[in-house]
């Protein structure tokens, strides 16, 4: 995880656009799971939510379907980021 | 025709579905075995990987136990899908670039060391085995129940199944059987599920069922009656726990990191094409699963209120049949304590242990208990497995469901077991054989000692489920916990850390795997009576202690690499290079 501050090659940029955003995906991932359906679920279950105590909604249902949408998010905005940076596997599709 | 024609007919259509596509798969060479040249689609990969990662445990036993944990049952809904989300960002679309067949071969080449690969080949298997025996009981299992077949024969037709297309198809066979295994197994979970949502909130989606009233009329939420219902038992609520957040927090943590170090799991990403292929198959991998995964906390509470209403206060003489017929298999004990001939269920076990039966029968028909009764004005014995096995009967469903989910049951349970195999039998002939102890043997014959390898694997795995050790419930924290103490921490830091060193993670993952299974042993077989939470570290029972181990691990392998010299130059281009997409091969032997 240490990178040098330069000279600042294509590469480094790569993996710290790379590290930024699963950052940010994994706080996320971290909120909705340890945060919404354990350390708040107590404070959440006051609120109602379609038949559901908001807590128990995010510890038995709302935190999968954020895993699920994390996965493709990650996945879609990697495509991304490997195309700007010319490191794409994109025309690699039956190698050799 | 019957039940069990019906049975018969879905079990016996399904294996020769299963037989029919390893033959036409079948593995010629060791890139098809072990990884299947890399050239599976990514949606089919990840269906495989679904069937592979959802267990006998996952489809028979889940719902279940939600049913009797209520809330901390979230535990393994968040612990078993969030690890997932770790394996698609953090290690799956570097060890697909990296591009060898098995997960020792990258702590092996990672770590320049043929001492840190047998490490993990030791941690692999002692994690798989573990978790096969498990797989090949619940075999057993449906076949007892559901076939009236003995469960050793059960088990015995289980393998022979298994090594027919395991042996033969390897990676390749295994993996289009499973996609075909994830198509039956899922819809025998729904079929179920939908028609008991129905039947109690004329909604067909389970999953908004479960918040949806129910339909007697009463105007309740079913969360609302089951929570009412619960506490006028004297029980606590449904949708709070009687876990301290701390525990449920290790365990859940634990489970997400085991999961994402799991060897059979890994290893399905090294079957896709490209790396952009990895991260996306993990995402479709994790959708299949969340199918099951969010219907599974409403078929337990459904079942949960279905079971307390069939059951309580009930006369013997006139409870449901499914009752009367789960006992007589020895999943559902009753004693009458307090004389009075209906059955009665409150907190607490209805007596000491597992249910004995005397072989004789009570006044009422029942079969008599030698057990001593407990203190509890409980007098129900229930196996949590039954809540989706009976639960078709208990909700009065046609036979043909109820032959469904035997079927669903077998897929699952052979899905997985044929996953562990294989990573079991690749380890041996790759990473001991060919890789340590008989280098430069030919293809075919490194092919050969796979076959070997699972064969022998198989029969094992078969004995286990035969004769499981007594503690075969208590040893799944054992597969979780040590794939979280010591394979999840080395790959980690390999990807991410140029700094960590061979010594640094030889050190690291025997202090994770040492400390956790110290730990678990200690408070599982060693003193099990002091295993409650005044003895337990920080309150974290053996269950989540793995979190634990994989953070001394980290810690462990950082201080060490401070104090061993640098990764060597090629190594460091290594990491590099796993690191980009571009340049992605076809899985093969680096040399």
């Amino acid at each position: 995880m240490s990178q040098q501050p330069s000279p600042d090659t294509n590469h480094q940029r790569y993996w710290r656009a790379n590290l930024k955003l699963m950052g940010l995906l994994l706080a996320i991932w971290f909120i909705v799971s340890f945060g919404f359906g354990i350390l708040l679920a107590k404070p959440l279950n006051r609120i109602e939510f379609f038949g559901f105590k908001f807590g128990f909604w995010w510890a038995q249902q709302g935190s999968i379907y954020v895993f699920v949408a994390l996965i493709f998010i990650y996945a879609a905005a990697m495509r991304r980021i490997d195309r700007k940076h010319g490191v794409s596997d994109d025309d690699q599709s039956e190698p050799s | 025709m019957d039940v069990q024609a019906l049975t018969y007919l879905f079990v016996i259509g399904s294996f020769a579905l299963y037989i029919g596509i390893a033959v036409w798969s079948r593995a010629a060479s060791t890139g098809e075995f072990y990884v299947a040249e890399g050239g599976v689609h990514p949606v089919a990969n990840g269906m495989a990987t679904a069937a592979d990662w959802m267990s006998a445990a996952s489809f028979i036993s889940m719902a279940g136990i939600i049913a009797f944990m209520g809330y901390d049952g979230a535990v393994y809904l968040m612990g078993w899908t969030g690890g997932y989300v770790l394996l698609a960002l953090l290690l799956a679309p570097y060890l697909r670039k990296f591009g060898e067949f098995t997960v020792p071969d990258f702590i092996g080449a990672r770590y320049y060391s043929n001492a840190a690969r047998v490490v993990a080949v030791v941690c692999l298997i002692v994690v798989s085995f573990t978790y096969v025996a498990g797989q090949m009981r619940g075999v057993g299992i449906v076949f007892s129940h559901f076939l009236n077949v003995d469960i050793i024969w059960g088990v015995v037709i289980g393998m022979a199944v298994v090594f027919f297309y395991a042996v033969l198809g390897g990676m390749k066979g295994i993996t289009y059987t499973q996609v075909a295994q994830y198509c039956v197994l899922i819809f025998a979970y729904l079929v179920p599920a939908i028609f008991i949502s129905l039947l109690i909130t004329d909604i067909p989606i389970p999953q908004i069922g479960l918040g949806a009233a129910v339909n007697d009329g009463s105007g309740l939420m079913v969360l609302e009656k089951l929570d009412r219902t619960l506490v006028d038992l004297g029980f606590g609520a449904y949708t709070d726990g009687s876990k301290a957040m701390i525990d449920v927090f290790a365990i859940t943590l634990a489970l997400m990191i085991g999961t994402a170090g799991l060897p059979h799991v890994i290893v399905r990403f090294f079957t896709v094409p490209k790396v952009s292929d990895a991260r996306r198959s993990a995402g479709y991998a994790l959708l299949f699963i969340a199918l099951l995964y969010t219907t599974a906390p409403a078929v337990g509470a459904f079942a949960r209120l279905n079971f307390i209403d069939t059951v309580q206060d009930a006369p013997y003489a006139e409870v449901d049949e499914w009752f009367k017929r789960w006992e007589d298999i020895g999943l559902v004990g009753w004693q009458d304590k307090n004389a009075d001939g209906a059955i009665q269920y409150a907190p607490g076990v209805p007596f000491d242990g597992p249910p004995v039966f005397t072989g004789e029968r009570g006044e009422q028909g029942q079969r008599t208990l030698a057990n001593l009764p407990s203190a509890s004005a409980n007098e129900v014995y229930v196996d949590r497995d039954i809540m989706v096995l009976a639960n078709p009967e208990i909700a009065a469903l046609p036979g043909w469901v109820i032959a469904l989910v035997a079927a669903g049951g077998l897929a699952a349970a052979l899905s997985t077991a044929a996953g562990l195999l294989l990573v079991i039998s690749t380890s041996v002939s790759h990473d001991l054989m060919k890789k340590t102890l008989a280098r430069g043997i030919s293809d075919r014959q490194e092919l050969r000692y796979a076959r070997i390898a699972a064969a022998t694997a198989i029969v094992i795995a078969g004995y286990l489920g035969i004769n499981p050790p007594a503690f075969v419930a208590q040893v799944v924290a054992f597969a979780f916990g040590l794939a979280a103490a010591s394979l999840f921490p080395a790959i980690l830091l390999g990807i991410f850390s140029q700094r960590a060193t061979k010594e640094g993670a030889i050190a690291g993952m025997l202090v994770g795997l040492m400390f956790t299974f110290a730990y678990i042993a200690y408070f599982k077989f060693v003193e099990p009576g002091r295993n409650n939470a005044d003895h337990w570290w920080f309150g974290i029972s053996p269950e989540g202690i793995g979190a634990l181990g994989a953070a001394l691990n980290f810690a462990t392998a950082l201080i060490v690499s401070r104090l061993t010299p640098a990764v060597p130059a090629p190594v460091k281009a290594l990491i590099a290079s796993i690191r980009v997409p571009a340049g992605v091969e076809r899985p093969h032997d680096h040399p």
